[in-house]
């Protein structure tokens, strides 16, 4: 694999950048692999790449029905953060931004990472309150949080609305400084690129049509481009998982839903962090080009529709007014929509099912992008031995029968208002 | 915006609406005993359907009556509303 570097920069401008590698390979895919990756998202991506890296497991293929990252990895608002209550959710995500610190090194692809910490506002005494108590659950998991008062925050951000007589006036906020943002496409194509080198085939335009299961265990499955037989066979398809798992007679404690998000036109720099509101859902950031990245609620409603709805987009963009007064002064450039795979308690679900062969990643919700990388890591290992990792071990599907529900906020099975 | 046909007001703005879920789950009768897979089943387990989708919606800034509604959840066609206790 062609490297790259300034050196190989400036050899290529000799050649006017006509000679360059291709990224990754458009392989014709092969009778029979090992293991087989359903869904070339950000966590199929990186599934792939860590088991050839983690595993030496490179008789492997990512099969995807469209192109690779034209999901949810490039439709979020590219938000990382562990700033979670939740021992197992705290841990899940602080081994993630572990692995973000050296994704572009690691794989020789600029992310963009950029570590520059995430403030959740805090509109009343009893909310300061609770973030007092995550901000101590999470400090004691070994990841960085400050409490902050009115003052503290306006010297941050004093752009957001600090006048008197507002309905939800700031009281304070909760900061990881350590949290941040990353170019949301080169982690799927830093990923795809480097699993590529390894010998994982990347197909694309290639839709799983069904499954053969025989005897309760996997042994193919069946596609728009043949049949593939595969020892085994990871499902990584986010807000596809039900439409999968429907071929597999299976019913799963998740629901679609659709998440909208929308950039402004570009401004100069003006805020330097990823600020959420703290008495509704909005959340916002500002590129590298100088756009205001913002998202916040669910439609409402089961969704497949890959596109939103403009109740839902005003309402959110009222709280983003609220909060920050200058947005009602920009133009917005650009909305768009992704499909959810909300899970009942709002948290992943990484484990083997009861197909053996067939292992299942999803029910990410909002929050799949931050974690891709430990999703990427933790699957490869159960995938790869057969058992769950203990990092990945509370995220199993049996917990909603068993009443082991890792529910963050505290929502509830009305996956639609979470 | 969606427009829905409350079967008690006519056509109104969704934004007039509350979305009530799935409504082909079906509660576990009261006093019997029930296994933990059928309390599962009812309480997490939901087929979230790609295509025609019955589901509940909620009058709440109207009537305030619940009814169901028939729609496809990748067109956001509507094809029918009902009341609570009619069937397809």
């Amino acid at each position: 694999m062609q490297k790259y570097s300034v050196f190989n920069l400036i050899k290529n401008a000799f050649s006017g950048h006509q000679n360059w590698e291709v990224a990754w390979k458009d392989p014709t895919p092969k009778k029979s692999y090992d293991v087989i990756i359903i869904g070339g998202g950000g966590h199929g991506l990186a599934t792939a790449y860590y088991l050839a890296k983690e595993h030496n497991i490179t008789n492997v293929a990512i099969i995807e029905k469209g192109w690779i990252g034209g999901g949810n990895v490039g439709r979020n608002t590219t938000i990382i953060r562990s700033n979670f209550m939740h021992d197992a959710n705290g841990r899940f995500n602080e081994f993630s931004m572990d692995l973000w610190r050296n994704m572009s090194q690691e794989l020789n692809f600029n992310v963009m990472f950029s570590p520059r910490g995430i403030i959740n506002l805090a509109h009343s005494d009893a909310q300061m309150n609770a973030y007092a108590r995550r901000g101590n659950s999470m400090r004691l998991n070994g990841i960085d949080a400050v409490l902050l008062n009115r003052e503290e925050i306006k010297k941050i951000i004093p752009m957001a609305d600090f006048s008197d007589d507002v309905r939800f006036p700031i009281f304070g906020g909760l900061m990881q400084p350590s949290a941040g943002t990353a170019r949301h496409d080169a982690v799927a194509w830093g990923y795809a690129r480097q699993a590529d080198s390894m010998g994982v085939d990347i197909i694309q335009n290639c839709e799983v049509l069904g499954f053969d299961v025989v005897g309760g265990k996997i042994k193919g499955i069946r596609t728009s481009r043949g049949d593939i037989k595969a020892k085994k066979i990871g499902l990584c398809v986010a807000g596809s998982t039900s439409i999968l798992a429907e071929k597999l007679n299976m019913t799963l404690p998740i629901e679609t839903h659709l998440l909208q998000a929308c950039v402004s036109e570009p401004v100069k720099p003006l805020l330097d962090h990823v600020v959420t509101f703290g008495a509704g859902h909005f959340y916002c950031s500002q590129s590298d080009k100088g756009e205001m990245v913002m998202g916040g609620d669910l439609d409402g409603y089961n969704s497949y529709a890959q596109r939103g709805n403009l109740p839902t987009l005003q309402h959110v963009l009222t709280e983003g007014i609220a909060m920050f007064p200058f947005l009602s002064k920009l133009k917005m450039l650009r909305t768009w929509g992704g499909i959810m795979d909300m899970s009942m308690d709002g948290s992943p679900i990484i484990d083997k099912t009861h197909i053996e062969g067939l292992y299942l990643n999803c029910g990410w919700c909002y929050g799949g992008f931050k974690s891709t990388p430990a999703s990427g890591w933790t699957f490869a290992h159960t995938i790869a031995q057969d058992k769950v990792h203990k990092l990945n071990a509370d995220y199993n599907l049996n917990r909603f029968s068993k009443g082991y529900l890792l529910d963050e906020k505290g929502l509830g099975t009305k996956t639609w208002i979470s | 915006m969606l427009y829905i046909k409350c079967p008690y007001c006519g056509i109104r703005a969704q934004t007039e609406f509350a979305y009530g879920g799935d409504a082909t789950v079906k509660r576990p009768e009261l006093n019997k005993e029930i296994t933990d897979k059928e309390w599962d089943e009812f309480v997490y387990l939901r087929k979230s359907l790609r295509g025609k989708h019955l589901e509940f919606w909620h009058h709440i800034s109207g009537c305030r009556q619940w009814f169901k509604v028939q729609r496809d959840t990748a067109t956001h066609e509507i094809f029918k509303t009902l009341k609570p206790h009619e069937e397809l």
